[in-house]
């Protein structure tokens, strides 16, 4: 394997462009799509440390990190979807119900 | 020479027999396919007493041929305001998918694309549901009704039965204990059984599922001619639909590969430990390698005997031809039996050691592919389409349930193994899951006879 | 020599298609980008000889959540009419804040070259075969000593799954009352 560094650096680059996804796009589907990449950056870091200790407990965590990103996205889509029935729109910048 | 050269040339000749392979598969399987195509038209000909594409070649056996050179010189059709990127990509990625997990089957002992991967059957499963995205990608590139309603029952159902088939599937495994490909045909050979007989009821849920996994009739309805055009295929023409079909027949290869490595044996031959004793043990053994030379030579003889029967010359030279043709593949099976049986020594000797296991294996094994391709031909040409609201009723209610229970009974049949020893406590939990599947059918009848009578109650038009 | 060029095809193709699945206009291109940057990921975790996360990502993420996406997006498929876009520049704080969030966590990746006995660029201190049976050992650990979590996960996902379905659902009972 290559040195931590390189995969840190990988992770670290997909994280910013999933931050990037969030606060830049107007679509809030591809908002949740940006959150899943976040989710992978993260386990790309776990799978490689518990490779760098030999510890079987990364690989775990970056499962369970899965399936709980499959449980967000049912329910974030579901929300989407019974909003879309209300207000027929999926841009973040015309969901103000709450404005004044 | 440089490190990089050095390199390349070490990763080549560490790596070519699996580079090899793998530039066969995408080679050979799409005209296997073809052949396949050929076959099924044959078949369904045969079973409505009729004859089947006879023209193009004899015996219509150029037929795939003329269709791959139609489709590839059609015109290429893009809808108007179809998605382009994502058109182009769709047949793209079903093909793909099918082809790459054909890279982890195992054929024989030691006749294997990729090397003994770990998790060899769930790798199976997982690349080849990578296919569903092809699906439904296609149907919404498309930007035709036709194909979205397609791609989306398609998709509906082939999630719904692969849930099924991964269940059957944790049967078989929870008998193998292990994922590798390899390891679960030698456990099959140290229990001395095939698992459909340990677990016929996981053999049959998986056969249902994979039907519905590779959208054949009777779950046809996506692709139905006379129902949606062609479904998700719709807007296809010309060499992408041919991608998308032949990948539909290269999914059927290896659904049945699969089965067979779970359920049938791998490359086992039947009765794969029974040696007859230290006496009667070469006669045994060479008796089951004579079977493959028996099997093709006498499809050679039945090929003689018909071609003095043929109405054109063109037609009987063609049947001498595959008798002839059937006669050296018998050879090539009967020359290392033969060596073999006589413990010939010196390099003949060892080579036909070496190569006869893997010959006999593949015989086996593309004899129970073959086998159960048959009976998804046979159950096409036989039963009629399901409604789409009944193909998911049984999906989710009828195929699951029982996969669930059938699992439970796998296990509980495992922990009774030492009691009551192997076949009696599979007899007893096959029996407890069949009575389940009972009871399941018997809600579904008295739910339609429920909702039917409640219909007939209700709708009474003429009251009053 | 092969694990470099594997991780360099990799993670070039991972950070690639995430920057156009970020850019691109189309919902379902973006969907297209974030399946090949997810098959990338699990090519990471096989280069990470992980090779029972690699197949469990391919189904779960790709087969399942990523079908998931591409089904709500051609639900709710509309023809996005051009809408007034106020703040324009948004999309430029935006791009450097995160950048500066990278650069931040660059710097403490760098700052940790000064600690003794340790720094970024050693390589991995297991032997390659530490996890050498992975689907065995994740599945041992998983069923002894992370069991409590593993059925939390399960609860979750019966949690998740009975929530999507009941908010998805559309309100035809009281409608026709």
């Amino acid at each position: 394997m290559m040195s931590p560094a390189h995969y840190l650096f990988l992770s670290l680059a997909l994280f910013v462009i999933g931050c990037i996804g969030v606060i830049t796009r107007r679509n809030v589907i591809v908002v949740l799509m940006s959150i899943e990449l976040i989710l992978n950056a993260v386990n790309i870091n776990l799978v490689m440390f518990s490779r760098v200790f030999g510890d079987v407990a990364g690989q775990v965590f970056a499962l369970f990190i899965i399936a709980d990103a499959a449980a967000e996205a049912a329910v974030g889509l579901g929300i989407i979807i019974a909003f879309f029935r209300n207000r027929e729109t999926v841009l973040a910048d015309e969901m103000d119900l709450l404005k004044w | 020479m440089n490190p990089t050269t050095q390199a390349i040339l070490h990763f080549l000749v560490t790596w070519w027999v699996e580079l090899v392979c793998g530039v066969v598969i995408v080679a050979v399987v799409p005209l296997v396919a073809g052949y396949v195509v050929l076959v099924e038209r044959k078949l369904m000909a045969d079973m409505q007493a009729r004859l089947g594409p006879m023209r193009v070649g004899p015996h219509g056996l150029l037929q795939p041929i003329a269709d791959a050179v139609k489709l590839l010189i059609k015109e290429d059709i893009i809808p108007d305001n179809a998605d382009k990127l994502i058109f182009w990509l769709a047949p793209v990625i079903s093909m793909t998918a099918a082809l790459t997990s054909m890279g982890a089957i195992y054929f024989g002992p030691n006749f294997e694309v990729a090397r003994d991967i770990n998790i060899g059957i769930l790798f199976v499963v997982g690349v080849s549901s990578l296919g569903l995205l092809g699906i439904v990608l296609g149907g919404w590139a498309s930007n035709s009704h036709y194909s979205i309603i397609g791609a989306m029952r398609s998709t509906a159902q082939l999630v719904s039965y692969e849930t099924a088939a991964g269940l059957a599937i944790v049967s078989a495994l929870l008998l193998s204990g292990t994922l590798s490909i390899r390891e679960i045909v030698v456990a099959q050979y140290s229990s001395g059984v095939w698992f459909v007989f340990l677990a016929p009821v996981a053999f049959f849920i998986y056969l249902v599922a994979s039907i519905a996994e590779t959208n054949r009739a009777p779950f046809d309805l996506p692709e139905a001619e006379s129902e949606l055009v062609a479904g998700y295929m719709t807007e296809y023409s010309g060499f992408r639909w041919a991608l998308y079909f032949l990948g539909e027949y290269a999914n059927m290869i290896v659904v049945g590969s699969v089965a067979t490595t779970l359920f049938l044996g791998g490359w086992l031959r039947p009765f794969p430990n029974w040696t007859g004793g230290p006496a009667l043990h070469r006669v045994v053994e060479v008796g089951w390698d004579l079977v493959p030379v028996v099997f093709i030579g006498l499809i050679g003889v039945y090929c003689i005997y018909r071609a003095g029967k043929q109405p054109v010359p063109i037609q009987t030279w063609f049947m001498w031809a595959v008798g002839l043709a059937c006669f050296v593949v018998a050879a090539i099976y009967a020359v290392p039996t033969v060596l073999v049986a006589m413990h010939a020594a010196g390099v003949a000797g060892s080579l036909s050691a070496l190569v006869l296991p893997g010959l006999n294996g593949a015989f086996w094994f593309l004899l129970k592919v073959a086998g159960y391709i048959y009976v998804f031909m046979w159950l096409r040409f036989t039963l009629p389409r399901y409604r789409f609201d009944q193909l998911m009723h049984i999906g989710w209610y009828i195929l699951i349930p029982l996969a669930i229970v059938n699992v439970l009974a796998v296990g509980v049949a495992m922990l009774l193994e030492n009691q009551l020893g192997r076949w009696l406590a599979m007899v007893v939990t096959t029996a407890f899951t069949l009575a389940t599947a009972l009871y399941l059918v018997r809600l579904n009848d008295k739910r339609t006879a429920s909702a039917s009578s409640a219909a007939a109650v209700t709708t009474d038009s003429y009251a009053g | 020599m092969l694990d470099s060029i594997l991780f360099y095809f990799f993670g070039g193709v991972a950070v690639l298609s995430a920057a156009l699945m970020v850019t691109r206009r189309n919902a379902m291109h973006s969907a297209v980008f974030l399946i090949t940057t997810l098959l990338a990921t699990a090519g990471i975790f096989l280069q990470l000889r992980a090779e029972f996360l690699f197949i469990a990502q391919i189904i779960l993420y790709v087969g399942g959540i990523m079908v998931l996406f591409i089904f709500v997006i051609m639900l709710v498929r509309l023809d996005v009419p051009l809408h007034h876009i106020r703040f324009r520049l948004q999309k430029f704080v935006a791009v450097l804040v995160a950048l500066a969030l990278g650069l931040e966590v660059v710097a403490i990746l760098y700052s940790a070259r000064q600690l003794p006995g340790q720094g970024l660029f050693v390589t991995g201190s297991a032997p390659a075969d530490a996890l050498a049976p992975n689907s065995q050992k994740l599945g041992e650990s998983l069923f002894s000593s992370y069991l409590l979590p593993f059925e939390i996960a399960s609860v979750l996902l019966l949690v998740a799954m009975v929530g999507a379905v009941v908010m998805a659902k559309s309100k035809k009972g009281t409608d026709e009352s």
